[in-house]
């Protein structure tokens, strides 16, 4: 019981509202005790220490918390792991295999994609994303695809370049 | 500050009938979570009073877009993803094609609800114009049935509906008489992508022989719900989209529309906007 009777009043009962959640992560299954309502990107960063995935507003704003569930980006920062249950989530995490940059990566790193980091793993993942849907976007599709995709750094330019860049190789 | 995490409840029903029946057997206790892209921003600011929620993303029955030859049935999970990718919609209801497309950026689309939009009840929100433009109705669900009514007239007040606590937001029903219509739909923000609406107008309309034959328009961030408006459709009907014609059109939507200042814009500038848009869709009409 998490519940003492002293603190009952305030936080109610909270082993009544922890559930066990299942998913699928970056391959992997995991099994967690959690709060129903636990940002998943809490989650992600404090439960499982994948810490690669950066909260930046909190609001679903910047997209520097994206993600990808079940083959579509989310704001992880907008996403209570009780609806995950069963879900496949890649992170930033997820994206190289074994040793080997996926090629959005690779790109941002050769054409001054990333520079501060903290947009860079959102940044990548609605790249890949997008990617996936559309093998060689146009300059606009790009723009859409990445307009939920904050960067105070950049200016955009070499960002948008490393996408190009990626599909081009 | 975000809220007590632990103080939150969220319950994974099996089904649609569970989720029905816990709403009936604790009416108030609970509400529905769809999407969850307004209510976790609440979450995270420290600004969400409610506790128990019913996590209804799952439910498969709430999902769907279903075609018959005088309507177009959107599950009320519908995203507007889902949306966007519809030709059915994008071909005969552009205008809330295009409302999706500018709601917030990709990954709110893919978790953002038709439904969770309207019940969410915000003024501000882009898809409610165009619904109310093109006449949907609703259907709500309880465990006493189901029951249909029109759109218009669902909120009554500032985040205020026609919903008991007991009723679920099942579907959204567009007739499908669009053909030979023009539509309008025009959302101005801070920037395209993400911002929320200063003002969002929609507007249908029709011309015979140099005449307004037919309009439908709809309003949000002017006032304390989205407003259709009726009075400034009545002004247009018959008449030609002359410089008289949109005078008394602004005139008449000055008195349907009450905007206010706010984090997002003025009173004036919303004033504003709103007659600019007013007349461009004459325009726009009138050269259709």
């Amino acid at each position: 019981m998490l519940c003492l009777p002293q603190r009952q009043a305030r936080t109610e009962c909270l082993s009544m509202s922890i559930t066990q959640v299942e998913f699928k992560l970056n391959g992997g299954t995991r099994r967690l005790e959690v709060f129903p309502m636990a940002r998943l990107l809490d989650v992600l960063r404090e439960q499982l220490q994948l810490t690669g995935t950066k909260e930046g507003c909190g609001e679903g704003e910047c997209g520097a918390c994206t993600v990808i569930v079940d083959g579509q980006i989310v704001n992880s920062c907008l996403v209570p792991v009780a609806q995950l249950n069963g879900s496949e989530i890649t992170t930033i995490e997820g994206v190289a295999r074994d040793d080997q940059l996926h090629a959005v990566q690779q790109s941002f790193i050769e054409h001054g994609g990333a520079q501060c980091g903290i947009c860079t793993p959102g940044m990548v993942l609605a790249a890949v994303d997008l990617l996936q849907r559309n093998p060689r976007p146009t300059e606009d599709e790009i723009r859409n695809g990445l307009a939920g995709n904050l960067c105070r750094c950049t200016g955009y330019m070499k960002i948008f370049e490393s996408v190009v860049r990626a599909y081009q190789k | 500050m975000r809220g007590f995490i632990p103080n939150y409840q969220l319950t994974t029903p099996a089904s649609l009938a569970d989720a029905l029946a816990l709403l009936q057997n604790e009416p108030g206790v609970w509400k529905p979570f769809a999407g969850g892209t307004d209510l976790m921003v609440l979450l995270e600011a420290g600004k969400l009073p409610h506790r128990n929620y019913v996590n209804i993303w799952g439910l498969n029955e709430l999902r769907g877009i279903e075609a018959a030859d005088t309507h177009i049935t959107l599950g009320a999970l519908t995203t507007y993803t889902e949306i966007q990718a519809n030709p059915i919609l994008c071909s005969e209801f552009p205008m809330l094609c295009q409302a999706a497309s500018e709601t917030g950026g990709l990954a709110i689309q893919n978790r953002g609800t038709l439904g969770g939009n309207i019940i969410n009840a915000s003024p501000a929100a882009d898809s409610p114009p165009a619904l109310l433009a093109y006449d949907a109705e609703i259907e709500l669900l309880s465990t006493n049935g189901s029951r249909r009514l029109p759109y218009q007239g669902f909120h009554t007040g500032y985040k205020q509906m026609h919903i008991a606590p007991d009723e679920l937001l099942a579907r959204i029903r567009l007739p499908r008489n669009t053909t030979g219509l023009t539509h309008y739909y025009r959302k101005v923000g801070t920037r395209k992508a993400q911002a929320i609406s200063k003002v969002c107008f929609a507007a249908i309309g029709r011309m015979d022989a140099g005449h307004i034959a037919e309009t439908g328009m709809a309003v949000g961030s002017v006032a304390p719900v989205v407003v259709r408006c009726v009075q400034t459709e009545n002004v247009l009907k018959s008449r030609r989209p002359d410089a008289e014609t949109i005078r008394l059109a602004c005139a008449s939507l000055l008195q349907e529309i009450s905007p206010i200042d706010d984090i997002r814009s003025t009173a004036n500038y919303r004033l504003q906007v709103a007659k600019n848009l007013l007349a461009d869709f004459l325009s726009v009409l009138n050269h259709s």
